[in-house]
C-alpha cells in the first residue's frame, strides 16, 4: 500500500552554523521492509531521520512518505504515520505514569477514552510490560524505559517505525529481548545504529551513510562483507562475522597458541 | 558540596507508599486534599499561646498512618530530622517573651516558652499532615486532584512537569559534581571557577533536552494542551471522611477538650 | 531567606496566599495565551534545573561561606516573567512539600517574595533596561547584578514586614530590618555573579538562546500595573478582614459572633446557624477556664493584644488533659491498626 513507502529525493541539509549535514542523499523504501542506516558518529544518520517526520526541513530536494510529499500543512498526519522512537528514553517519558504516556498519543488523536484504554493495554502487552502501567518512568530500568518508550509510539498505530541507537546502553539480555521483540513487526522500519549484529538479525537491507553522503544501498549481508566500504566509512564487520574470538582463526587461517593448546568450534582444548 | 544525598522525605519513597492500597489510599484524592488543607488551616488559626488546644488533633495523623497502614518510625524519623529547623526559629520567642503566664506548682512557665511550644507543636502537626497527604496520594495524583478543583492548569501541569524531571537533572547534576571532586585535590568546595561552566554547562544540556521533549510531544501529536486521564469518584465512604473530620475540626477549635478532661479528671481525684 | 510557618499570622498567610494565588491565575493565563507550546517542557525541565542547582553551593573566596545560584532571574531571563514565575512558584511548592522549607502557609509568601519580585520588578525594570535588545557581557553583568541585590533587597524587606505584622515572633522591627538588609545585600551579590556569570557562559557558547528568548516574550508594561494595584488591593482587603477577626481580642472569632448574635437589628440569611453557634458560645463562656466572652467593663479595661491572666488552676488541667487526650489518641490509632491488621 502506498502510503507505507518512504522516499527520499537529493536531500540537502545545513546545520545553522553552516555545517554540510546531508549532501544529497537519495533512497526508496517500501512497504514492509526492515533497514539499517550504519555509519560512523556524525555521519547524518540523526539528522537523516529527523527529517522523516518533518522535524527538520531540507535546505533542497524532498521528503515523500506514502502519498504524501511533506510539507507543513500534513505534519499531522505524517507524525500519526512515522512513529520515531528517540535514542534517550527520558526525553520520550514525560508523563507521571507509564500509562499516562502510552495515552498521550491516541488523547492527541483525540480517541475516545475507552479506546484509549484499549490502545495503551494492547501497546503494552505487545512490549512485554503490561504490569507497569502504573508506575512513574523514573522507576523503571533502562530497558523498560525502551519498551514503554517503544510502546508511546505503537498506540498510535503507525505504518512506519523510526528508530535512533534503539539498542544503546541494554544490558545483553534486554537487548536480546528487543531484539526478538522487534522481528515480530511487520511495520516497515528504519533503524539507525551502532550495533550491526542487530542489524544483521533485523534488517535485509543497509544503507551506509559518510559525512552526509549515502555511500552504499543493499543487502545487509552483502555490504558488511565488503571491508573496503566497511573501513572507507568508519566502521568494521558486525562482530559475529569477525573470527573466532579464542584463536582468531579466519576461514583457513589459524593463528599459534601458546602452551600448545588448539581450538576446534570456538571452544579452547588440549 | 550538595545536599542532593539527602532529601528530607525521599521523594522516590513517598511514590512508593502512594501505590500501596488501603481504605485510606482509596479515597477519593480531593477528599483527602481538602481534608488535610482543612486541617492545617484550623491548626494554624490558633493564636500564638494556644497548646492544650492542639493536642487533640494528632488524632487526624494518627488515623491516617493506621488507616493507610503507612510506616510510623520512617515517618517520625522523617518529621523529627527537620525539626531542629523549626525550633532554630522559634527560638527567639522564649528569648524575648519573658512574662510569666502558668505556673505549675513552683515552676513558673514564661509566655515565650508556651508559644515555643506552640510553634514546635503546630509544625509537627502540619508538617506530618502535608507528609500524609502525599504518601497516601502520591504526588501526580494530588496534582490532578488540584487540576479538578480549579487550580489553573498550566500551573499543574507545570507541576507534574517539574516532578518528573527533578529526578533526571539531580542525577545529571549529581554526576557531574562528582566528577568534578574526583579531579579536584583541595579540601572544601567547589570553586566559582569550576561552578560556572559546570552550571553553564548542565543548563545548556537541559534547554538541548528541552528541545528533544518537545519534539518527542510533536511526534505524539501535541497540540499545546496536555491530557490526564484519571477516574475519580465521591462516594459514600469520602463523604462521611470529609465531614467526620471536618466537623471535628471545628469542634476541636472551639472547645478545649484537654482542659476539660484535664479538670475533671483533677475535680476528680482532688 | 525562606519564611517559615512558624512565624507568620493566618491572617499575613491568608493575605500572601490571596495574592500569590492571584498571580498564578494571572501568570497561567498569559502563558496559555502565549501558545508557545515550546514552553510547556521547557519550563519543566528548567525548573528542575534551578532545583538541582540550588543544592550545588561553591565557596565565595576570603569570607568561607558558600553561595549559590539563585532561581528567579535565570528563569526570567530565559522564560519571560510569567513563564519564570509560575516555575519559581512549582520548585517552592516541591521544595515545601518535600523539604518542609518552610512550610505551606508560608508557602504563598515565599511564593510571592522569592518569585514576584525577581520575575516582575527586577527582570522586566532594571535587567532588560541594561541589557536591552544587545546583550554585551558587561551589561549582563551589570544589570543581573542590580537586579539581583534588588530584587533580594525588597524581598527580604517584605519578609520582615510580613513577620512583623504576624506579631508571632518577638524580635524588634528595627533589630529584623539591620539583620536582614544587609545579610541578602551580600546574598543579592553572590546571587547576581553567579547569574551573570552562567548567563554569560551560555549566551557565549550559544547567543541564539538569548534572542530567541527575548523574541518570545511580551511584557505589555500597563497591564502589568493594573495587576500590581489589584493585587495591592487584595492583599490589604484580606490582611484587614482576616486580621479584624484576630485583632485585639484573642478569641476574636467568637467574641464577633456572640456580637452578632446579640443585636437584633442585624439581618441574617443564615440567622438559624449564627444563633446556634451563639449559643454554644455562650454556654462555653460560662465555664472557668474559659476567659470572657461578654463585655463587661471589666474586660473592657483589660483589652490588650496579650493573652489575659489565666489561673493557674487550669494551666494544670490543660496539662494533665493534653496527656490525657494524646494517650487516648494513640489508643485508637493502635486499635485500628490492629483491627487492619487481623482483616488484611
Amino acid at each position: 500500500m502506498s502510503h507505507h513507502i518512504v522516499e527520499v529525493e537529493d536531500l540537502h541539509y545545513n546545520y545553522p552554523g553552516g555545517t554540510v549535514g546531508l549532501n544529497g542523499v537519495s533512497f526508496r523504501i517500501t512497504h514492509g521492509e526492515s533497514v539499517a542506516l550504519v555509519g560512523a558518529n556524525g555521519a547524518g544518520k540523526s539528522t537523516l531521520l529527523l527529517h522523516l517526520n518533518g522535524y527538520l526541513v531540507a535546505t533542497r530536494g524532498q521528503v515523500r512518505i506514502g502519498d504524501y510529499p511533506l510539507t507543513r500543512k500534513n505534519l499531522k498526519i505524517v507524525r500519526r504515520s512515522v512513529g520515531m522512537v528517540f535514542q534517550d528514553p527520558d526525553d520520550q517519558l514525560f508523563m507521571p505514569t507509564v500509562f499516562d504516556d502510552v495515552a498521550f498519543g491516541p488523547l492527541n488523536l483525540g480517541l475516545a477514552e475507552a479506546e484509549v484504554e484499549l490502545n495503551v493495554m494492547q501497546a503494552l502487552e505487545t512490549v512485554g510490560v503490561p504490569h507497569l502501567r502504573e508506575r512513574p518512568p523514573y522507576k523503571l530500568s533502562g530497558g523498560e524505559k525502551r519498551s514503554v518508550a517503544i510502546a508511546t509510539v505503537l498506540a498510535m498505530s503507525p505504518d512506519i517505525l523510526v528508530m535512533d541507537e534503539p539498542s544503546s546502553s541494554l544490558d545483553p539480555k534486554s537487548r536480546r529481548r528487543l531484539i526478538g521483540l522487534l522481528k515480530t513487526f511487520h511495520h516497515t522500519k528504519i533503524i539507525a545504529t551502532h550495533d550491526l549484529d542487530m542489524a544483521l538479525d533485523l534488517c535485509e537491507r543497509t544503507i551506509v551513510l559518510h559525512r552526509g553522503k549515502l555511500t552504499a544501498d543493499g543487502p545487509t549481508l552483502e555490504l558488511f562483507q565488503d571491508e573496503d566500504l566497511l573501513a572507507r566509512s568508519g566502521l568494521e564487520k558486525p562482530l559475529k562475522m569477525q573470527g573466532c574470538p579464542i584463536c582468531g582463526k579466519k576461514g583457513e587461517e589459524q593463528t599459534p597458541l601458546p602452551d600448545s593448546k588448539t581450538c576446534s568450534g570456538n571452544r579452547l582444548t588440549g | 558540596m550538595t545536599k542532593i544525598g539527602n532529601h528530607f522525605f525521599d521523594i522516590g519513597y513517598m511514590d512508593t507508599l502512594a501505590s500501596g492500597d488501603s481504605p485510606l489510599h482509596r479515597l477519593d484524592p480531593r477528599v483527602k486534599l481538602i481534608t488535610t488543607l482543612a486541617f492545617i488551616v484550623t491548626v494554624v488559626s490558633f493564636d500564638k499561646y494556644a497548646l492544650s488546644e492542639l493536642i487533640p488533633f494528632f488524632i487526624f495523623p494518627i488515623f491516617q498512618i493506621s488507616l493507610g497502614g503507612l510506616p510510623t518510625g520512617y515517618l517520625l524519623r522523617k518529621v523529627l530530622m527537620i525539626s531542629p529547623f523549626a525550633a532554630l526559629i522559634a527560638i527567639f520567642n522564649p528569648l524575648m517573651d519573658r512574662e510569666i503566664l502558668l505556673q505549675i506548682g513552683s515552676i513558673s512557665v514564661s509566655g515565650g516558652w508556651v508559644s515555643f511550644f506552640s510553634i514546635l507543636t503546630r509544625f509537627l502537626l502540619t508538617v506530618t499532615a502535608a507528609l500524609l497527604l502525599i504518601a497516601a496520594t502520591g504526588f501526580n495524583t494530588v496534582c490532578t486532584a488540584l487540576a479538578r478543583l480549579g487550580v489553573p492548569r498550566p500551573f499543574v501541569v507545570q507541576l507534574m512537569f517539574l516532578y518528573r524531571y527533578i529526578f533526571v537533572l539531580t542525577d545529571e547534576a549529581s554526576r557531574m559534581v562528582r566528577a568534578i571532586s574526583l579531579r579536584s585535590f583541595h579540601s572544601g568546595g567547589m570553586s566559582f571557577k569550576t561552578f560556572v561552566p559546570m552550571m553553564g554547562h548542565l543548563l545548556l544540556r537541559t534547554l538541548d533536552r528541552a528541545q528533544r521533549i518537545h519534539l518527542a510531544m510533536l511526534c505524539r501529536g501535541f497540540d499545546g494542551r496536555i491530557c490526564i486521564v484519571r477516574s475519580m469518584k465521591i462516594g459514600y465512604n469520602e463523604v462521611v471522611f470529609a465531614i467526620g473530620w471536618s466537623v471535628l475540626f471545628v469542634i476541636l477549635r472551639c472547645y478545649n477538650i484537654p482542659k476539660m478532661l484535664g479538670a475533671l479528671v483533677i475535680g476528680f481525684f482532688g | 531567606m525562606h519564611m517559615a510557618d512558624a512565624l507568620i499570622s493566618p491572617a499575613v498567610g491568608g493575605a500572601m496566599w490571596a495574592v500569590t494565588a492571584g498571580l498564578i491565575g494571572y501568570s497561567s493565563n498569559k502563558v496559555k495565551k502565549e501558545l508557545d507550546d515550546r514552553k510547556v517542557p521547557l519550563m519543566g525541565v528548567l525548573g528542575a534545573f534551578i532545583f538541582a542547582a540550588q543544592m550545588i553551593n561553591f565557596t565565595i573566596p576570603a569570607t568561607g561561606s558558600s553561595g549559590h545560584l539563585g532561581g528567579g532571574m535565570i528563569l526570567a531571563i530565559l522564560l519571560g516573567p510569567h513563564a519564570a514565575f509560575l516555575t519559581m512558584a512549582s520548585v517552592l511548592t516541591i521544595q515545601a512539600l518535600f523539604f518542609a522549607d518552610g512550610g505551606l502557609l508560608a508557602l504563598g509568601c515565599n511564593i510571592f517574595n522569592l518569585g514576584f519580585f525577581p520575575c516582575f520588578v527586577a527582570y522586566p525594570f532594571i535587567y532588560k533596561k541594561i541589557v536591552g535588545d544587545e546583550p554585551t557581557q558587561g551589561r549582563i553583568m551589570i544589570g543581573a547584578l542590580i537586579a539581583a541585590i534588588v530584587g533580594l533587597q525588597i524581598g527580604a524587606f517584605c519578609v520582615v514586614l510580613q513577620t512583623f505584622f504576624s506579631g508571632i515572633s518577638e524580635l524588634p522591627f528595627g533589630t529584623f530590618v539591620l539583620l536582614m538588609q544587609p545579610i541578602h545585600f551580600g546574598i543579592g551579590l553572590v546571587e547576581g555573579f553567579a547569574t551573570a556569570a552562567v548567563v554569560i557562559f551560555v549566551w557565549r557558547a550559544r547567543p541564539e538562546i538569548l534572542s530567541s528568548a527575548a523574541m518570545s516574550m511580551t511584557i505589555g508594561g500597563l497591564s502589568i500595573r493594573r495587576v500590581l494595584i489589584g493585587l495591592l488591593a487584595t492583599a490589604i482587603f484580606t490582611g484587614v478582614a482576616l486580621s479584624w477577626f484576630a485583632s485585639t481580642h484573642p478569641d476574636g472569632l467568637e467574641w464577633s459572633m456572640f456580637k452578632t448574635a446579640g443585636t437584633e437589628e442585624l439581618e441574617q440569611p443564615e440567622h438559624g446557624v449564627h444563633a446556634s453557634l451563639a449559643h454554644i458560645q455562650e454556654k462555653t463562656a460560662f465555664l472557668p477556664d474559659y476567659s470572657f466572652k461578654t463585655k463587661t467593663p471589666e474586660h473592657e479595661a483589660e483589652e490588650q493584644p496579650s493573652w489575659p491572666a489565666v489561673d493557674p488552676g487550669t494551666s494544670l488541667s490543660g496539662l494533665v488533659g493534653s496527656a490525657l487526650t494524646l494517650f487516648v489518641a494513640l489508643l485508637i490509632g493502635l486499635a485500628l491498626r490492629r483491627r487492619r491488621g487481623t482483616k488484611a
